[in-house]
């Protein structure tokens, strides 16, 4: 059976394959791509029914568009308002949400800026919105116990360099080739002009959930590679030997104090 | 959950009951999961869904109902609602209560989810008619007979927003009033109520359901007809977008209550301005 707006055939049944049908074509018409297949099927009372389906496209580009800002706004503050509700309103197109969850959306955002024009005009752009995301990701993750500060004192020395210390759920490491610390930094700024980023700067950002306040730092090469050693497994001894190798100067009291401070790992299982 | 200026600090608002959109909270912890736990601790709460797609043709998403469940242990809310609505096909996820036609077909697979969703959450929920901007020529029956026959099948209870009736009313040139009498007194679980925008002239006007305005004297007659009719039932009024100050908000609620409370009649605008 054909869909039709015949008159003659309107009042018969959609089957269930159909109504599959409507939504396939529901969704070209939604997402941009052609309004033509599902005009047949819908029915304005009064004027057009094509400004009918657009509001049904409005919405959906315009709150996904939303999503992503309130996502993104530092990625957004550097490319401008409009010239980012464009680029957003092409993501959504390309790679609309595959989850019901909207806080979920918005993880290849730094990969379609990378692939963009833009991406090539300002190579440090995908890298602060990869930033960006992991601060959302922070958010969100599940919580865990703290590192307990009488447990780590009561360890020997020696039980202290077998320990291997687990990330908490809401740490997040960016590394980037650029100064993404400083750029996301300059632009919480509440001003017009924002200070000149040395752009020769390389930048590793930790960022981490210290009780409910989410913490956004740079962290020393050095520090850098103590974290990803220790998310890769190793003990304390090796992590430390792999940042001393990075930095001769790598200070590991000063780097835990401030892991501890800030939440980077959890309380560890016996 | 927002807070205003003018609460004395520390003080708990006065709310019987607090609604939330259940796909906000689907995240494994953190602060927004903190602050829902703590509400929840001190009023019932109400999960309103906007992601399970109730009118999909290829069904539930499974490990979307589990998430759902796993909220629901979690908060225990006192009511579950979602839509009479589609938002996924082939797994993409259309950030929109699309519309639905009214055929035999369709009300199969409606049942089919909803016993679905109803069976994983081990509880009834109540399902909401959508605003509505277009219509079907291949639909066979109204929307309010559908819903009749969906809550008669399945045992879910409706959530009746009377500002989604009246926009689909004027954008789809039907009787409100002849669309609330054909609801179901017994199953009508929550009503919810809103103010909508107003775009175009002449054959292009259309009414918009964007929660950004009062609630306009027309729904609340619409409102104050139909407790009369049903009695009673929790009432929200959704205001989502350019949200004024909290004594406009009061005084909305506060109207509200007064018909809810059957203290007013059709003046009840007039009552929402003195707050």
């Amino acid at each position: 059976m054909s869909l039709s707006a015949n008159p003659e055939t309107s009042a018969l049944e959609l089957p269930e394959l159909q109504l599959q049908e409507l939504q396939r074509r529901f969704r070209a018409s939604v997402l941009g791509e052609d309004d033509g297949p599902v005009l047949p099927l819908v029915a304005a009372a009064r004027g057009p029914v094509a400004a009918r389906i657009a509001v049904y496209r409005n919405t959906v580009q315009a709150s996904l568009t939303e999503v992503l800002a309130v996502a993104f706004p530092v990625t957004r503050r550097v490319v401008g308002e409009q010239f980012f509700a464009n680029l957003a309103g092409r993501f959504a197109t390309e790679t609309p949400p595959r989850l019901p969850q909207l806080s979920a959306y918005g993880g290849d955002f730094a990969a379609f800026i990378e692939r963009e024009d833009v991406g090539r005009r300002l190579p440090y752009l995908a890298d602060v919105a990869r930033l960006e995301w992991a601060r959302g990701e922070a958010y969100f993750a599940a919580d865990a116990k703290p590192l307990d500060a009488a447990r780590l004192a009561a360890l020997s020395p020696a039980e202290m360099e077998s320990t291997v210390f687990k990330w908490h759920p809401a740490t997040r490491l960016t590394t980037s080739a650029f100064p993404i610390y400083r750029i996301w930094e300059v632009n919480q700024l509440d001003v017009a002009d924002i200070p000149r980023v040395d752009m020769g700067l390389a930048q590793s950002v930790l960022v981490s959930r210290a009780g409910s306040r989410l913490v956004t730092r740079a962290v020393e090469p050095a520090d850098a590679a103590f974290v990803r050693a220790t998310a890769a497994g190793e003990n304390l001894a090796e992590a430390a030997s792999l940042a001393l190798a990075v930095d001769a100067a790598f200070d590991l009291q000063r780097a835990l104090g401030d892991h501890f401070i800030n939440g980077t790992y959890q309380d560890w299982e016996t | 959950m927002a807070s205003f200026a003018g609460d004395p600090p520390g003080a708990l608002p006065k709310a019987a009951w607090v609604e939330v959109h259940s796909e906000n909270f689907l995240c494994d912890g953190g602060v927004r999961l903190a602050m829902l736990d703590a509400v929840a601790a001190r009023y019932p709460v109400s999960c309103h869904g906007v992601g399970l797609s109730l009118g999909s043709a290829e069904g539930l998403d499974e490990q979307h109902l589990a998430r759902l469940s796993r909220l629901f242990n979690r908060v225990g809310p006192a009511l579950v609602s979602e839509h009479l609505s589609w938002s996924v096909t082939e797994g993409v996820y259309l950030n929109d209560l699309l519309p639905l036609p009214y055929t035999e077909a369709t009300l199969a697979t409606v049942c089919r989810n909803v016993m679905r969703a109803q069976d994983a959450f081990g509880r009834q929920i109540l399902v909401e008619n959508p605003s509505a901007y277009l219509s079907f020529p291949g639909s066979v029956m109204r929307e309010p007979e559908f819903l009749a026959r969906l809550a008669e099948r399945t045992g879910c209870g409706l959530l009746l927003d009377i500002n989604n009736v009246y926009v689909s009313a004027t954008n789809n040139a039907f009787d409100a009033e002849d669309y609330l009498d054909s609801i179901p007194a017994a199953a009508v679980g929550e009503i919810h109520l809103a103010g909508h925008s107003v775009t175009g002239e002449g054959i292009s006007r259309l009414l918009i359901d964007t929660h950004s305005a009062r609630v306009c004297d027309p729904v609340w007659a619409l409102f104050t007809a139909t407790i009369a009719r049903i009695g009673p039932r929790p009432t929200l009024i959704e205001w989502d977008l350019e949200i004024p100050e909290l004594s406009v908000l009061l005084g909305e609620a506060a109207a509200a209550q007064s018909i809810l409370d059957g203290k007013a009649q059709v003046n009840a605008p007039d009552a929402a301005h003195v707050a």
